[in-house]
């Protein structure tokens, strides 16, 4: 488990020592430390499969708080996309900041490795307080990476990033975890939740609503602002933040939360569910109707993501089981597909430095390969087969009916006509439309790396609407159901 | 008749605030370590009063006196030490006055801050 | 008795005896090794004097074998071994880690290496001594010596400063005086223990009641308790690097020992109220202290002044926690003694490294440097993390347990906890500042020299940042030992 975390610490140091050198043993290094750590966290699969949660204490922080790692089924899927995401996103950064010659590539890929390092502490935490250091150690590491440019504008809006994610973290999060301690006495993640018979009503309500907006890193509205300030970073780091790590990261606590901390019969019977449910509907609406309005493709799809973590947020907050597994196999499914759209974004980008939503119209002629990938991605977004996103999206709505919430099944119906509504002009365009000009320059497809990575995210979309495999074993086992049901 | 049999007290607190107010007010500053010196000695006072005990004499045993009346020595071994603090503190504020003169060429307060205007 | 028993005085001695004999050496290099060995040898005996304690409790030493209360005692307790830890230590490590450029040149260094010693000797007595006239005659050993080590700064606004502070510590000192003067009149003795038992007899006298007020005074103005403090930022600003690490480690927080000992051993049972007093008197201050020293340190643009500015709002919550008067928030209070100590040194450690390449530690100056510097600059942001409480740094332990205080007391504790959190947040922006300058901005102002700091000086800036790390990690040592501490001072409470 150690293993998982200090592999992207010590990949970082290899970068650090090798991009002095030679930028291909740099690249060699990252790509070698994603592939082992695929390796690492894999192997845990089985075990946790037959139920088993290993547990690891490193050092007691505060006595009775320790800084311990502990598996189980949520924090493994989580890594098992985080890692295997990693590896896809080095290749396509590898590509993308060479074809673009990014500036302070080195720091680049060091700070990209601690951030999975980070995320790998996030997954395996076993008390709030070691999600809390890693959830603070991966702000501060995206940071640079937010800010790659370097130029006023991407501080500012790097400023913004880093503000917001802050000062929720530590005036919201941080105090609602102190709460916690002082109220259950532990802050340990615990199967049925620590929270039974001590706190209740309103004052349940308010801890949750700490929790859900100190958790800045799953915007929900209206902690929203930081995503479309992000979109100044380079597209690997757009990509890293919406699909791989950080807003993942986000829903990933609030969900464990609810699960480990609250337990799901303690929040049923709550108003304040119900509101924070609401509101993540609310952000889900509001969020897609944003997204409508966008010019801009990379803007758009940060408001796509807001809309879609919400998902996330409020299936863990419909408190009914399947609704649970829905949580766990969206994350997985909007991971792929979104990281597929960031993906062929950063593709256009870098062939014909096109990022308006109106010059895109033709361009699948000319780039058949990257916006079949988009177009698998935005299929994934709606919601329709054959994509990952068509499987979570029936589990959630699934799991709204069987609870009989009708906000949350109303929210999912109007979102999805949503997403269909600014996906598929973008579609209509590339695809059917001339393109208004004839263009001067002549590009086509991005360089192989981009392309290879575009396509296999795409590919990993559709295969998970055939088979989800252990990701839904591991999901209905965190729930404590069987997986046929 | 009370108030005046503890003149010593008032000599004390009297002393002791003329002492404070050139610290605070004056802007020379050797007038202010002066005001220290001054700050300080009111000190002592206290200390060297309150170890009188009426008709008591100096701690020295004397041979086939038997009931004799000491004053309390030990104030005075205190303050003896203390006296050596204030001297030390003034010795020491001393060179530092001469070495901001030697500085800045002025020991007025006023000037000084002018001149330490950050550029 | 063997050389174990005598260790409380050896701890002082051995410093106030090597001081002179640094004076007669004139080789070039000399005095400052002896002094490191002096100082490691009192580290040393600090680390055996926690040792014993740990083991066999508190311990006292009979100077000259004269019983107290008629000879001069020095006691060892878990508070003040603590203290003895964060004392040596940081002498040793400002030692260590390399020389100042001095206002009297090379030939003024037997001198200045005698001053140092004679200042740790005198932190070192203030922390043992068992009397009050003690603590006194060792605060001004400390004070005198460490005015001369201020002097020492090249900067001539470093003599303005000291001689600021040297008006306003004696002007402490004189009040703490006529405190124990006063006490001295009502009870006859100067020993704290016999002290705490005698003074019941006269508790509500005013006599003692002024005395309280001087004594709480006169130590606050020590402390740089807000907002007596004013003598604090220019005299860390323009002190020499390394004196500042020191200074700034313990000088203050010796004095909140001496203030917390007084006012919980030897009043706190004796006068009616006197907790509720505490309490109200000082919470207010600790407050302001916390939040308008963060306020001022946002603003700040050279480095040492902002990071001054932040000691005075560390004070504030070492008060914080004392002034909740429970074993939870005296706990906190000791544990920021020394996780501060921890963190502030190894800032100034790292700003010391950044003074090797600049000239002037301000915030233009530092634009871009983390390309030239990136060790240093990783240190100091290890440091300030440390110092804004993020979790895995020592400076989080004991945000924790302050907070966790602040909860016990009450209503009010709810306001409290929203202090320390909005300061932690304005720390995050005035280390921030530095931090967003050094990596994400370019060069504007060349450098002194090229490269990374001299290695022995960054060596040693890393063992701060890891001791940082390690006790933020493992703070069993600390925190066992404040809260030994914390619970000595509230035994006798009513």
């Amino acid at each position: 488990m150690i293993a998982a975390v200090v592999l992207p610490l010590m990949a970082a140091l290899g970068i650090a020592a090798a991009g002095q050198r030679s930028p291909n043993i740099r690249e060699a290094v990252t790509l070698f430390a994603a592939a082992c750590l695929i390796a690492v966290v894999w192997v845990f699969l089985p075990e946790i499969m037959n139920g088993q949660s290993p547990r690891l204490q490193l050092a007691e922080m505060v006595p009775g708080i320790a800084l311990a790692f502990r598996l189980e089924p949520l924090g493994l899927i989580f890594a098992m996309l985080a890692s295997l995401l990693w590896l896809i996103n080095s290749i396509y950064s590898i590509g993308y900041m060479r074809a673009n010659r990014e500036p302070r590539q080195t720091q680049f890929y060091i700070s990209f490795a601690i951030a999975l390092s980070a995320t790998m502490g996030i997954a395996f935490a076993d008390n709030l307080l070691t999600l809390f250091l890693f959830y603070e150690i991966l702000t501060l590491s995206t940071y640079p990476l937010v800010s790659h440019k370097g130029d006023k504008n991407t501080i500012a809006s790097a400023r913004v990033y880093l503000g917001i994610l802050l000062f929720t973290s530590i005036g919201l999060f941080l105090p609602a975890i102190i709460w916690t301690y002082q109220t259950a006495g532990t802050i340990t993640f615990a199967e049925n939740g620590v929270l039974a018979g001590h706190l209740s009503g309103v004052e349940l309500g308010i801890l949750l609503g700490l929790f859900v907006l100190g958790i800045g890193k799953a915007a929900v509205m209206p902690v929203h602002r930081w995503l479309p300030a992000a979109m100044v970073a380079p597209t690997p780091v757009s990509a890293l933040l919406h699909a791989v790590a950080v807003v993942k990261a986000g829903v990933f606590s609030i969900t464990k939360i609810v699960v480990y901390i609250f337990g799901l019969d303690q929040l049923a019977n709550n108003d304040a569910a119900t509101f924070f449910l609401s509101l993540a509907a609310f952000t889900i609406v509001v969020g897609s109707i944003i997204a409508l309005r966008q010019t801009n493709l990379k803007r758009l799809l940060a408001y796509s993501t807001i809309a879609q973590l919400s998902y996330i947020v409020m299936a863990a907050l419909i408190l009914h089981p399947i609704a649970g597994v829905g949580a766990a196999l969206h994350m997985v499914a909007h991971g792929f597909g979104k990281i597929s759209l960031f993906f062929a974004a950063g593709a256009i980008y870098t062939a014909s430095k096109k990022t308006e939503l109106h010059q895109l119209k033709g361009i699948g002629r000319r780039m058949p390969w990257t916006m079949t990938a988009f177009t698998i991605g935005a299929l994934s977004m709606i919601g329709l087969p054959p994509t990952g996103g068509f499987v979570s999206k029936w589990y959630v709505l699934g799991g709204a009916l069987a609870a009989e919430n009708l906000v949350a099944v109303t929210a999912i119906i109007l979102s999805t006509l949503l997403n269909a509504a600014y996906f598929l002009p973008i579609l209509h365009a590339a695809w059917l439309q001339e393109a208004d000009a004839p263009e001067t320059e002549n590009h086509g497809e991005a360089p192989l790396p981009i392309v290879l990575a575009t396509v296999t995210t795409a590919a990993l979309t559709i295969a998970f609407f055939f088979y989800q495999g252990p990701v839904l074993d591991l999901a209905s086992q965190m729930m404590g159901i069987s997986a046929s049901e | 008749m009370e108030l005046l049999g503890l003149y010593n007290y008032w000599v004390f607190a009297i002393l002791l605030m003329v002492g404070f107010y050139a610290v605070i007010a004056k802007s020379n500053l050797i007038k202010k370590l002066l005001g220290l010196s001054i700050f300080q000695s009111a000190v002592f006072l206290l200390y060297i009063t309150m170890d009188k005990v009426e008709g008591g004499t100096a701690p020295i045993i004397q041979k086939g006196a038997t009931d004799q009346i000491f004053s309390n020595p030990l104030p005075q071994v205190l303050i003896l030490t203390a006296i050596v603090v204030g001297i030390s503190t003034t010795a020491l504020g001393m060179a530092i006055i001469v070495r901001i003169n030697e500085a800045y060429g002025t020991i007025e307060e006023k000037e000084l801050q002018d001149q330490n205007r950050d550029p | 008795m063997t050389l174990t028993d005598h260790l409380p005085a050896l701890q002082v001695l051995v410093p106030l005896l090597t001081a002179p004999l640094v004076l007669l050496l004139h080789v070039r290099g000399l005095p400052r090794l002896a002094a490191i060995a002096a100082s490691l040898t009192a580290f040393a005996i600090a680390v055996s004097l926690t040792g014993i304690v740990q083991t066999q409790g508190s311990a006292s030493y009979e100077m000259g074998s004269w019983p107290a209360p008629y000879g001069i005692q020095l006691s060892i307790s878990p508070f003040s071994t603590l203290l003895l830890l964060i004392v040596t230590g940081s002498s040793s490590l400002a030692l260590l880690a390399g020389q100042d450029k001095l206002r009297m040149g090379p030939q003024g260094e037997p001198l200045f290496y005698a001053a140092w010693l004679l200042a740790l000797a005198g932190l070192s007595g203030i922390v043992v001594a068992g009397d009050a006239f003690n603590i006194f005659v060792f605060m001004e050993i400390a004070s005198l010596a460490s005015y001369v080590l201020i002097a020492g700064g090249v900067d001539r606004r470093a003599l303005l400063a000291v001689f600021k502070y040297l008006v306003m510590g004696t002007t402490g000192a004189t009040f703490y005086l006529i405190g124990i003067g006063l006490i001295y009149m009502m009870t006859g003795t100067l020993d704290l223990a016999d002290m705490e038992t005698r003074i019941a007899d006269v508790g509500e006298l005013r006599p003692i009641l002024v005395a309280a007020g001087f004594v709480t005074v006169g130590l606050a103005l020590k402390a740089a308790l807000f907002p007596l403090h004013v003598w604090l930022p220019n005299t860390y600003t323009y002190a020499p690097h390394m004196v500042t690490m020191f200074l700034a480690a313990c000088s203050t927080k010796v004095a909140l020992y001496v203030l917390l000992r007084f006012d919980f051993l030897v009043f706190q049972q004796n006068l009616t109220a006197h907790a509720v007093q505490f309490s109200i008197f000082l919470i207010p201050l600790a407050v302001f202290a916390i939040l308008v020293a963060s306020g001022v340190a946002i603003g700040e643009r050279n480095i040492k002044r902002m990071l001054a500015y932040s000691s005075i709002s560390q004070i504030g919550y070492v008060l914080l926690g004392a002034s909740l008067v429970s074993v939870m928030g005296l706990t906190a209070g000791i544990v920021h003694m020394f996780n501060h100590a921890l963190a502030k040194g190894a800032l100034f450690l790292a700003v010391a490294c950044l003074a090797t390449r600049i000239e002037t530690v301000r915030i233009e100056n530092i634009r871009g440097i983390a390309k030239d510097m990136p060790l240093t600059m990783m240190a100091f942001v290890i440091a300030g993390l440390s110092l804004i409480g993020v979790p895995g740094t020592a400076g989080f332990v004991s945000k924790w347990y302050l907070i966790g205080a602040a909860l016990d007391y009450g209503a009010l504790g709810i306001v409290l906890v929203a202090v320390i959190l909005v300061s932690s947040l304005m720390a995050v922006i005035y280390i921030w500042r530095f931090v967003e300058a050094a990596y994400f901005s370019d060069r504007q102002v060349p450098l002194t020299a090229s490269g990374e700091a001299p290695l022995s000086l960054l060596a040693v800036t890393w063992v701060a940042v890891l001791a940082n790390i390690y006790f933020g990690l493992s703070s069993q040592l600390p925190v066992s030992l404040a809260s030994q501490a914390a619970e000595t001072l509230l035994e006798h409470l009513p």
